[in-house]
């Protein structure tokens, strides 16, 4: 199996890289003539998606991880020729770009030979075990004595020991493959992964721009509180004691009027324990700090328009702001689809594996939901980005929709 | 009739204290945890607990689980929760076993001393008394939905007292229609939730756990 994959590596990387490599530097000294400028985004494109292939085959095959990472397009690129420009410059200017190129040259090189070793030593095996079976008899007939290895082949004998010999080079290749596979990702992999200084500085520009975002929603956050209980609880508790006074006053003059004022005290300090309610399942739902994230969503999901299945399998609870991001993640995904997706149903799965809490929002509604643009999910992506976690969504055209959550957390 | 009163706010529970004595409850005891609210099911002999959901020393559902362990030892005790806020998802924990004599308010209800008092003595005789917002919220859903097993809106109407824990006459009172008229509308909600007609009280109830169940869907 080694011996079939590494041949495939071989194979590719003689071939594909080799003419993406030369393609790639083609257009880049094409750029002073502007034709590279329009061919090297898409050149640079090609290449990366291969290398993204070749990481999903180091990952399948041998289960490593190269990380990649690329510099994201900043938000605001233009249109036309000044943003093809631009394009061009980010992507030059990434130092993934040139660990790509420099990762084509050593795979086309050295990647190509560990990765091809692994199928010759079979292959050579396999040769010899042919030689020792007959086919010394024709071989020898043009080149007398034929060299395999170190045995001159020139009569049954010989051919016997070319045969001793293929079985060593196929115990090799049998017992080597894998490790070969593996060194050959390994020096793929040390030059396409960015160093640790590298490494690094994208650690810290994604905990500035995390941190950043989390402390702009906690201000608006803190802002909108203020502001509800301003207008709201606090004003009907004036307005109660205001009432009272008068009662004070009027309770003997005037008792029916009085009275009639008392309702009114009554009714404001209801209001005004509804509104508080509100704003407490805003900020912190009761239910999550009694139960857990699994019975807060399910309590959630009871409260929607739309017929819902929640999932919860959960062995223990994590710390309560990672909870609470989830909670509101969660809600926030079940907001998106109530408004938009049309959905008829709704299946949340929330899991622990791993080390890292997972949850998975589908619908059988219409689809064509998107991650940006200032939708809710990009919401969602800020508030989860504040503990390192994920959001992907899957959502062809026509549904079904599927947006999954993935927060690294421990468990208590 | 004799009261386990549970509540850790100090205002709150004195105020529940002085309430329910005016109404000429007998208070056994007014306890502010979870663990004294347990010895105080098993010692005391109550006719009813009012428990409040947040108890310390966890200050989670604390007082919630207590009133639920109690129901398992002693199948129907009676048991009225207040809450800050109220869930379907506790509702439906109080109903689960069917026996009624379960009550769930919002703190708030207690504003309306004589209809507060009338779900503590509901409860005590075996009834419900579920806070309208658990089963505004269910209906409004299931309306939205698809009507509820084909009721009328008058059956709606009926069906959200019913649920509520009142009885048909309260029930005829507030919709001011005679009381034979209510009988009919129940035993036409009955029959279309598919209930077996039978004399026992706890009907009422399990239309009430019918209607939550479809409400998970």
């Amino acid at each position: 199996m080694a011996s079939v994959r590494g041949f495939a590596l071989g194979l590719l990387a003689v071939t594909a890289s080799v003419v993406l490599f030369v393609l790639t530097v083609v257009s880049i000294s094409l750029i002073p003539l502007g034709i590279g400028v329009f061919t090297t985004p898409a050149l640079i494109g090609l290449v990366r998606s291969y290398s993204s292939y070749r990481r999903l085959l180091a990952a399948r095959w041998t289960g490593m991880e190269l990380p990649a990472s690329y510099r994201p397009f900043p938000h605001d690129l233009r249109k036309g020729v000044t943003g093809q420009v631009e394009r061009c410059t980010v992507l030059l200017k990434d130092p993934a770009t040139r660990r790509d190129l420099l990762w084509l040259l050593v795979d086309m090189t050295a990647g190509a030979v560990v990765a091809l070793l692994a199928a010759g030593l079979i292959l050579e095996g396999l040769f010899g075990l042919l030689l020792g079976a007959w086919l010394w008899k024709p071989i020898t007939a043009v080149e007398d004595p034929y060299w395999f290895t170190f045995v001159p082949v020139g009569g049954w004998g010989t051919a016997l020991i070319a045969a001793l010999v293929g079985c060593g080079y196929l115990a090799a290749g049998l017992k080597f493959g894998p490790a070969l596979l593996r060194v050959h990702f390994l020096l793929v992999g040390t030059v396409l992964s960015p160093d640790r200084q590298q490494q690094l500085e994208q650690r810290i520009d994604r905990l500035t721009e995390t941190r950043h975002d989390a402390l702009d929603s906690s201000a608006a956050e803190l802002r909108r509180i203020e502001r509800d209980l301003h207008d709201g609880a606090q004003a009907r508790l004036v307005a109660m004691g205001m009432h009272l006074g008068t009662i004070e006053a009027l309770v003997e003059k005037d008792p029916a009027q009085a009275k009639e004022l008392i309702a009114m005290a009554r009714e404001s300090s209801a209001e005004a324990l509804t509104e508080l309610r509100d704003l407490v399942r805003g900020i912190h739902p009761p239910v999550l700090a009694e139960r857990g994230l699994g019975d807060a969503v399910k309590a959630l999901a009871l409260r929607l328009p739309v017929a819902s299945e929640v999932d919860v399998e959960l062995p223990g609870r994590m710390e309560a702001p990672v909870e609470s991001a989830a909670y509101f993640a969660v809600s926030e995904a079940l907001t998106n689809v109530v408004k938009h997706a049309g959905a008829g149903r709704i299946w949340v799965d929330i899991s622990y594996a791993e080390g890292s809490l997972r949850i998975a929002v589908t619908d059988d509604g219409r689809g064509g939901a998107v991650v940006g643009g200032g939708s809710g999910l990009s919401g969602v992506e800020r508030r989860l980005g504040t503990f390192d976690g994920v959001l992907a969504v899957s959502s062809p055209a026509g549904g079904p929709t599927m947006v999954t959550m993935e927060i690294p957390c421990a468990l208590s | 009739m004799r009261v386990v009163l549970a509540e850790d706010l100090f205002l709150l529970r004195d105020g529940l204290v002085r309430l329910l004595e005016a109404y000429d409850f007998e208070i056994l005891a007014a306890v502010e945890t979870g663990p004294e609210l347990t010895r105080a099911f098993a010692e005391l002999k109550p006719d009813v607990a009012v428990v409040d959901v947040r108890l310390p020393p966890s200050h989670t559902d604390e007082g919630l689980q207590c009133a639920l362990a109690a129901r398992r030892a002693r199948p129907g005790l009676p048991v009225l929760v207040l809450s800050q806020h109220v869930e379907q998802l506790y509702a439906r924990e109080l109903l689960a076993d069917g026996n009624g004599g379960v009550g769930y308010l919002l703190k708030d209800r207690v504003f309306d001393a004589e209809q507060f008092v009338d779900a503590v003595r509901r409860v005590a005789r075996g009834g419900t008394a579920m806070d309208p917002q658990v089963i505004s919220q269910l209906l409004t859903r299931r309306s939205q939905d698809r009507p509820m097993g084909g009721l009328t809106p008058r059956e709606l109407e009926v069906m959200e007292l019913m649920a509520q824990g009142r009885s048909n006459a309260a029930i005829a009172a507030q919709l001011t229609v005679t009381e034979r008229a209510v009988a009919k509308h129940t035993s036409n909600i009955f029959a279309k939730l598919g209930l077996p007609v039978s004399d026992d009280d706890n009907r009422r109830v399990l239309a009430v756990l019918a209607y939550l169940d479809r409400g998970q869907a």
